[in-house]
């Protein structure tokens, strides 16, 4: 398949004089010209994975004012802030939005802009199934949320236990909106799965084999394999509590002889790997933020990938220990708490080869780096009082009370939040071509590193006093007020610390404009993986030409050698060895209005669910005629790649429109494509 | 302009294997795999349910053994209809490979039609349970039975529209060698849902419960 050599499709549109392909005869296929609407139906898995991000921005800054809130409620005594049934909506919505609409497609934003980019590939192997993931993903979470102007939103904890979760105990639609909402969500992220895996296995270039990906691919491959097999699971389960609710099943009625633990066992099944879908893309960003600022390679790559792995294996086989008092017997007891224990052994292995490749390293102290320390240290901390859990009695102790709280709050905002922060700050001039201000970098990172364990490690504390977790209120005298208060005045400072972000945003990209847009550079860190190899911003095309992959840290290998001391030398600067993106001559995946019609169809399909199915009429036809017209559209725009159809191919394929370049696919940069004189600069 | 080549399965078109990706299968080859890989775990877990309330075939009021309803022959004859239609299955994907366009047209068509009867058997099936008193929100039992083979007929009724997409998308373009595969796709699929239904069957009907 061409996709060398061919003019780009962005930019064909200013030609006003070509025809417009209409699938279907119906929708004008779109050409980009510039403007917002080509967010709309772009496919660039660069556009697509800013866009995650920021929608995920979107949801936290939501996510992060129902935690004031709950922290307000309970900064006093018999606090009156929030009612006990709106107290009991607002956690909720906090850990799902949490959860569901911040780490993971945070996570997805990372991995849909950069796998791509370190495997040296072109794009996704899928562009408009990618487009399709973020936006059932976006309508998905504004779904959700959306059950706050519908009479309010879940109110049955995130893991929403059956039948506490049934109509008997929840008659509003909350958790009609949880269960649908999940339903979507999980569509998104089974789409990016598979679109993901199939990228990384199959469209690595020359020479790029396995144990040469960078960890963070590594990392983002694990991850993806477990959705894929995670979120069947939990979709079960919804469907499952959305029949019960909405057409009378069983499956949670107790009255009928149901099983209340089965409920439990489906969550949990998906919801223990979800743990690792959460933290594994932090740990890849930090595997790839401290070898660079340390100077030195990750130590011990393969025990890194291997640990990875086997993370993923091992995190199918612990779900019990969330389910310690729920009378699961004493033989599943101790097996869960065994295995739990065990997989307390790749993730520490991941710690201590941080701190060994920081050891001995020249070390660059700057915000992402600062950040990648905060998760190593933050994280362990996290980590041993997840060990504590898995030792069943004390477990026991320690179950809905607010040491769980604290725990995992540990690892999901001190791992993998912090994970982001530090990612941000590192691909921040690759993304946006300007480089983010460290003084201010710094006290975002200071403010919340402190806020964090002001308001995190009172919890602990707390727990153990027994104050319970999801209570609305407590009474005086129980010892709960001083460590309450200390939390409260911590969540604000994190707050603080979030806003020192979004200015530092705001004012870096003030004085980038003003000091006349200077370019940091293809690499700006001195860096190692190949998404530093082409320019910053990242050109539309992301490379001119395949790279030729020999060793692990391909693009350190190309900057640097050994002299015959075995000292380490300079051979080129990273402008010598990069590419400038100058090749305009690369053929693009044409954008598309489908993906965003099909996404569209689910929520008011859903809606049409909870309050009148005759809106799933509409619903299903708007779902039919997008995939329809999908499957009817070309990928590729005929007429962007026509102007110069005649010589743009390669003779091999002389009927090629017709037979090949309907494929929703590109192949890895030159993964067969043949190889042009087009020229590196 | 747009060529009528008709992109069939997950969207996409494939009979173009003369580009080599990372392990020699297609892009969409792989999805598909993964994509049925995850389907293993939703019936996994459908089959789980239905497992844990097998035995729970009273409401309280009403008791009626689900073996006194069913039909044994009945359904083996319809499940017998469903497995062949994997024998025309590979039939069809036999003769598009050979560029024998008529009748790997003949064969889908086949395929589509057994698949219609087998779904035709479901609904007459659901219908007589219905009437001898076991609804959907009778008990457990009922609950986890109509989900799980409701499920399945669900997959079935996919896999004769892309059955009957890959027929009549392709009238103009032609069914030739180059599109072997993505009859191969919705072969993958539709023998997957096959397998999926031995089972099922298996667990449901054939094992008495005790």
């Amino acid at each position: 398949m061409a996709i060398i050599d061919r003019p780009l499709a962005i930019g064909a549109g200013d030609d006003a004089v070509e025809t417009v392909d209409r699938p279907l005869g119906s929708i004008t296929r779109p050409q980009e010209s510039g403007t917002w609407r080509d967010w709309l139906t772009t496919v660039d898995h660069k556009k697509i994975g800013i866009m995650y991000g920021a929608a995920a921005m979107f949801f936290f800054v939501i996510g992060g004012a129902e935690a004031l809130l709950i922290r307000l409620q309970l900064a006093t005594p018999n606090g009156t802030l929030l009612s006990p049934e709106v107290y009991n909506q607002v956690f909720t919505m906090h850990g799902v939005t949490m959860i569901f609409l911040v780490a993971m497609p945070m996570g997805a934003a990372f991995a849909n802009y950069l796998l791509p980019l370190q495997i040296g590939a072109r794009d996704v192997a899928f562009p408009r199934l990618n487009a399709l993931s973020f936006w059932v993903f976006l309508f998905g979470g504004l779904f959700l949320n959306s059950a706050w102007l519908l009479g309010g939103g879940a109110d049955g904890g995130w893991f929403n236990y059956a039948p506490n979760s049934t109509v008997t105990f929840s008659p509003s639609h909350g958790i009609d909106f949880y269960a649908l909402g999940l339903q979507i969500t999980g569509v998104a992220s089974l789409v990016g799965a598979i679109n993901l895996i199939t990228t990384v296995l199959n469209m690595r270039p020359k020479g790029m084999t396995l144990m040469r990906m960078p960890i963070f691919t590594w990392m983002n491959l694990v991850v993806q394999f477990l959705l894929l097999f995670a979120v069947p699971v939990i979709s079960v389960a919804l469907f499952e509590l959305t029949f019960d609710r909405l057409f009378d099943a069983n499956f949670f009625n107790t009255e009928a002889g149901a099983d209340p633990l089965l409920w439990q066992h489906l969550f949990w099944i998906f919801g223990h790997p979800e743990v690792y879908i959460l933290i594994l893309p932090s740990f890849g960003i930090v595997s790839e933020v401290i070898p660079v600022f340390s100077r030195k390679p990750i130590f011990g790559y393969s025990f890194m990938v291997a640990s990875g792995v086997a993370i993923g294996f091992m995190g199918w086989g612990v779900w019990a220990h969330h389910m310690f008092v729920s009378g699961i017997g004493p033989i599943s007891v101790a097996a869960f708490s065994l295995s739990t224990m065990f997989i307390a052994v790749p993730t520490g292995v991941k710690i201590l080869n941080w701190l060994a490749t920081i050891w001995g390293g020249k070390l660059r102290f700057n915000t992402a780096m600062l950040f990648a320390v905060g998760v190593v240290s933050m994280f362990t901390i996290g980590g041993l009082s997840g060990v504590t859990h898995s030792i069943a009695p004390a477990d026991t102790q320690q179950t809905d009370t607010y040491y769980i709280v604290a725990h995992f709050h540990y690892v999901i905002f001190g791992g993998t939040l912090l994970g982001f922060f530090s990612g941000f700050y590192f691909w921040w001039p690759k993304m946006f071509g300007y480089k983010l201000n460290e003084k201010l970098g710094k006290t975002n990172f200071w403010l919340q590193i402190v806020g964090f364990n002001v308001t995190f490690g009172p919890m602990h504390i707390l727990g153990l006093q027994g104050m319970s977790r999801r209570i609305d209120t407590y009474d005086a005298g129980f010892g709960f007020e001083f460590w309450n208060l200390v939390a409260t005045v911590g969540a604000f400072i994190i707050a603080l610390g979030i806003a020192f972000f979004f200015v530092n945003v705001a004012v870096s990209r003030r004085q980038w404009i003003a000091a006349g847009k200077p370019n940091p550079g293809p690499d700006p860190w001195d860096a190692r993986s190949l998404e530093w190899m082409t320019a910053s911003p990242t050109p539309i095309h992301n490379f001119d030409e395949e790279i030729t992959v020999d060793a692990p840290d391909e693009f350190w290998h190309r900057k640097y050698g050994y002299d015959t001391e075995g000292n380490v030398v300079r051979k080129a600067t990273a402008e010598e060895v990069a590419q400038d993106g100058s090749n305009t001559n690369v053929h693009l995946p044409s954008p598309s209005y489908f993906p965003i019609l099909l996404a569209l169809s689910m929520p008011i399909i859903s809606y049409g669910l909870i309050y009148s199915l005759w809106l799933c009429i509409p619903g299903g036809m708007l779902l039919v005629y997008s995939m329809v017209g999908w499957i009817f559209e070309h990928p590729d725009d005929p007429n962007a790649a026509h102007d110069d159809h005649g010589h743009d191919d390669h003779g091999d394929a002389p009927d090629e429109l017709a037979a090949g370049d309907d494929e929703g696919e590109l192949v890895g940069v030159g993964a067969g494509a043949p190889e042009t004189e087009a020229t590196n600069g | 302009m747009a060529s009528a080549t008709v992109a069939v399965g997950h969207g996409a078109d494939h009979g173009h294997e003369e580009h080599e990706t990372n392990y020699g299968m297609s892009n969409n080859k792989m999805a598909m795999w993964l994509f049925l890989s995850s389907d293993c775990l939703l019936f996994g877990a459908l089959i789980s349910t239905f497992l844990l309330y097998r035995t729970n075939i009273s409401d309280g009021t009403v008791f009626t053994e689900p073996a006194d309803v069913f039909d044994i022959p009945f359904t083996s004859l319809s499940s017998f209809v469903l497995l062949m239609s994997s024998l025309t299955m590979v039939l069809a994907l036999s003769a598009v490979k050979r560029g024998d366009e008529r009748n790997g047209r003949i064969w889908l068509l086949t395929t589509a039609f057994l698949g219609m009867v087998f779904i035709g058997g479901q609904v007459y099936e659901f219908t007589i349970f219905s009437a001898e008193g076991l609804q959907y929100s009778t008990n457990t039992w009922t609950s986890a039975f109509f989900t799980l083979t409701g499920f399945h007929g669900v997959h079935v009724s996919v896999g004769i529209l892309l059955l009957m997409g890959t027929v009549f998308g392709t009238r103009n373009s032609g069914l030739g060698k180059e599109k072997s595969e993505a009859v191969e796709l919705v072969g993958l699929y539709w023998h997957f849902v096959d397998i999926v239904w031995v089972i099922i069957f298996t667990v449901i009907y054939l094992i008495p419960i005790g």
